[in-house]
């Protein structure tokens, strides 16, 4: 497996998506995508989550912007990144050893 | 964060592909929403661009005028929507997968419509099939017409090449049709009124879709640039071809009906020019592709491409000319 | 590469009772969570199985959007696979979620290290393949899927979610597709049931190899990862097809298949588990292909995906000159 230092090429940054399914209802978080920038982003979160016909607005915000407190959530450890929901990609190191991996 | 309220790309799909999800009869997913759907933003059902459209062919149109023209830009969308449904599975990630196959199934959705008035203004153009046969008149257009009967331009019918020719080919043919189905939103004819009010929104994301990514292409890396400049060296020969006027084009603008090509020709040109100039690359000075016999595409003669991509496109439907599908 | 913070023995055994206490409430584990590492692993190698069987699953039926043989078939096809794309990347963010990049899982498939489903190593023959497909194979996914709904990762189960409801027109597309085409002519007729043939043992193959030899699911329905043995799902899908395929009027290509008055289920065949090994350790007929495929679309965007990434710096450089200026 390549590591990180043998992929300059950056993958281009995870974005939250929220969609507001029809007027009077509040934004929900729908999921992720990948884009380059906001712009992009919209136009992908319109294609991937309301090609559908789905979505009256839409709001995207790249992940790392996203700042979260969840005290319910049992993450001491991981301060000080645990202001970031998400915490990728590469906190977690797959180990070459583990099978089917 | 950006807020932004959107226009519905491929909201064709289901209208036509009966995706109808709230419909779920006593399904194995029921309850797992748990009562309150709205927390999903799963949206809403869509509308047929077709209710409550009067379909008689209005007083003094040539109906065989009428039908010929639909069939133009009915296999325009067809042959371009065949083209770009081959990016599926083979896109640059999966978002553009998803980007393109909405742009293939906005301009299918547009063919069927098309091919459907096609068949209503002028029977005669629907080939005949065996006593009995099901196959409805849009797949009979779209799967028993041999090669010389297809009246799309030539623009559309080439194999995709790179990312980047798809992108400049996209962008010429969207911003074409653009310009035409605008005006044709005003045609007297209602259903083709009806088509072009559901096609304008979603070509204008076609367009939108395909600008964005030739700016991107032109100021991204040298290799982008590179190949950009290569595509669109193959592409913009076949833009002349779009503005010529046919006798059937000629004809339906008369009527009030339809769009004559020569009319948008400036427009189409000064769009192009603010991408090209906006992506700081130059004009392609390449001379347009020749006629055969004086004829192109909207006379039945294309490319060597066009009979392989029939030969593929029929062969299933052709091989069952009595099927039920 | 970041490394997580050392945890006193006396931590982590709190953490660990944290954990435990939310499976077994039913509650879901959500990111920010403790979790153990093997729950982490078990949970990426599953999840990621899964979005890479989308996308692989995108090629066998992407092989007939050109050739569908009606508009209204190529629409329909078309837009499946184009949900295929969509639920892959659903669960490659899901997965992101556990800290592993979807560049990264993609490169894990394409050296073959990590699997996918089977049954799309088997080739598409027929247009009645795209039926089949959905009314078997998607079926069977199904069987798997709706459980997973309520699995106890909160990110895998919501995707889950937003997937079995697009989902359901799938399978209902396949089952009406035979059903229309076994209303067509004696040649139609002929290439369902041939194709039926042709899919049902591998369909049955995607539950997974019997209970006794599936080392991994007594842990993973432990953790509320798997909330069904393989072998339940399998007998609860041979009961849902066989009066699916009454009703359609197709053979299911098994002898022994019968009901059992006394247990109330069907009787049935096992799979030929020496072919399913076979294909799972690379030799179907398009184990190569498949990965080869999605291989050379990686690849071949590679320079398009840089693109952005250089044309999206030189915007922000812009913009931060813009903001300098004003």
């Amino acid at each position: 497996m390549t590591g990180p230092a043998d992929r300059p090429r950056a993958e281009w940054p995870l974005y939250e998506v929220f969609v507001r399914g029809k007027r009077g209802l509040n934004h929900v978080h729908v999921g992720s995508l990948h884009a380059t920038d906001d712009e992009m982003a919209l136009r992908h979160a319109r294609d991937v989550y309301t090609r559908r016909n789905e979505g009256v607005s839409i709001w995207v915000v790249r992940s790392d912007a996203v700042a979260a407190s969840s005290p319910d959530e049992k993450d001491p450890l991981f301060a000080p990144a645990g202001d970031k929901v998400y915490r990728h990609p590469t906190f977690y190191a797959v180990a070459d050893d583990v099978p089917h991996m | 964060m950006t807020d932004h309220d959107t226009p519905t790309p491929g909201a064709s799909t289901s209208a036509s592909t009966s995706h109808d999800h709230d419909a779920d009869h006593g399904s194995v997913f029921d309850g797992l929403l748990g009562g309150d759907d709205s927390q999903w933003a799963f949206g809403t059902d869509f509308e047929d661009p077709l209710a409550g459209v009067d379909t008689t062919i209005p007083d003094g149109v040539d109906a065989a005028a009428l039908a010929s023209y639909c069939l133009m830009l009915g296999d325009d969308a067809l042959v371009a929507s065949h083209r770009l449904s081959q990016w599926a599975s083979n896109a640059p990630d999966l978002e553009d997968d998803i980007a393109l196959a909405n742009v293939a199934l906005d301009l299918l959705g547009q063919a069927r419509l098309l091919l459907t008035r096609a068949a209503a203004a002028d029977a005669r153009l629907v080939p005949r099939l065996p006593e009995g046969s099901p196959v409805p008149p849009e797949d009979a257009l779209a799967f028993f017409r041999d090669e010389s009967a297809f009246r799309n331009v030539r623009l559309v019918e080439a194999e995709n090449g790179d990312f980047a020719e798809t992108v400049a080919r996209l962008l010429v043919f969207s911003t074409y049709r653009l310009a035409l189905l605008q005006r044709l939103a005003g045609s007297r004819d209602g259903v083709l009124s009806a088509i072009a009010v559901k096609g304008v929104k979603e070509v204008t994301y076609h367009r939108d879709y395909a600008g964005r990514w030739f700016l991107t292409l032109a100021r991204g890396t040298a290799e982008s640039r590179r190949r950009l400049v290569a595509g669109l060296d193959r592409v913009w020969p076949l833009r002349a071809e779009l503005f010529r006027t046919h006798a059937v084009e000629r004809t339906v603008a008369e009527q009030g009906v339809g769009v004559d090509p020569a009319d948008v020709a400036d427009e189409v040109d000064v769009l192009l020019e603010q991408v090209l100039s906006v992506s700081g690359i130059d004009r392609p000075e390449v001379p347009p592709t020749g006629t055969v016999g004086g004829g192109a595409g909207r006379d039945g003669r294309h490319t060597e491409a066009m009979g392989r991509l029939l030969a593929e496109m029929q062969v299933v439907a052709r091989a069952h000319p009595s099927g039920r599908w | 590469m970041t490394v997580a913070p050392e945890v006193s023995p006396e931590q982590e055994s709190e953490l660990a009772a944290a954990f435990d206490a939310t499976i077994a409430r039913h509650d879901r584990i959500e990111p920010r969570d403790w979790m153990p590492e093997k729950y982490r692993a078990t949970l990426v190698r599953q999840i990621a199985q899964h979005a890479h069987s989308e996308i692989i699953g995108m090629q066998p039926e992407g092989n007939w959007i050109t050739r569908a043989p009606s508009l209204r078939r190529k629409a329909i096809l078309l837009a499946k696979v184009q949900d295929e794309a969509g639920h892959g990347l659903y669960l490659y963010s899901a997965c992101e979620t556990l800290g592993v990049s979807r560049q990264e899982l993609t490169e894990r498939l394409i050296s073959g290290q990590q699997k996918y489903s089977s049954i799309f190593n088997y080739p598409t023959l027929s247009y009645a393949d795209v039926g089949t497909i959905g009314w078997l194979v998607d079926g069977a996914a199904i069987a798997n899927q709706v459980p997973l709904c309520r699995t106890s990762y909160g990110p895998y189960g919501r995707s889950m979610i937003r997937i079995c409801k697009e989902e359901s027109f799938h399978q209902r597309q396949g089952y009406e597709l035979l059903a229309t085409m076994m209303r067509g002519t004696d040649e139609q007729r002929a290439m369902v049931q041939e194709s039926v043939d042709r899919f049902w043992w591998p369909a049955l193959m995607m539950f997974g190899p019997p209970d006794d030899d599936s080392p991994n699911t007594a842990q993973s329905m432990a953790w509320g990862i798997k909330r069904d043995t393989n072998d339940e799902l399998r007998q609860k899908f041979v009961d849902m097809s066989v009066p699916q395929a009454e009703r359609l009027g197709v053979t299911l290509p098994d002898p022994g298949l019968v009901w059992n008055a006394e247990r109330g289920y069907h009787d049935f065949g096992q799979p030929d588990w020496d072919e399913f090994y076979a294909v799972v350790q690379g030799s179907g007929p398009c184990n190569a292909q498949r990965i080869a495929h999605r291989r050379r679309a990686h690849e071949e965007g590679a320079w398009v995906r840089e693109a952005a990434t250089a044309f999206a710096a030189t915007q922000q450089v812009a913009t931060q000159h813009d903001e300098a200026r004003s």
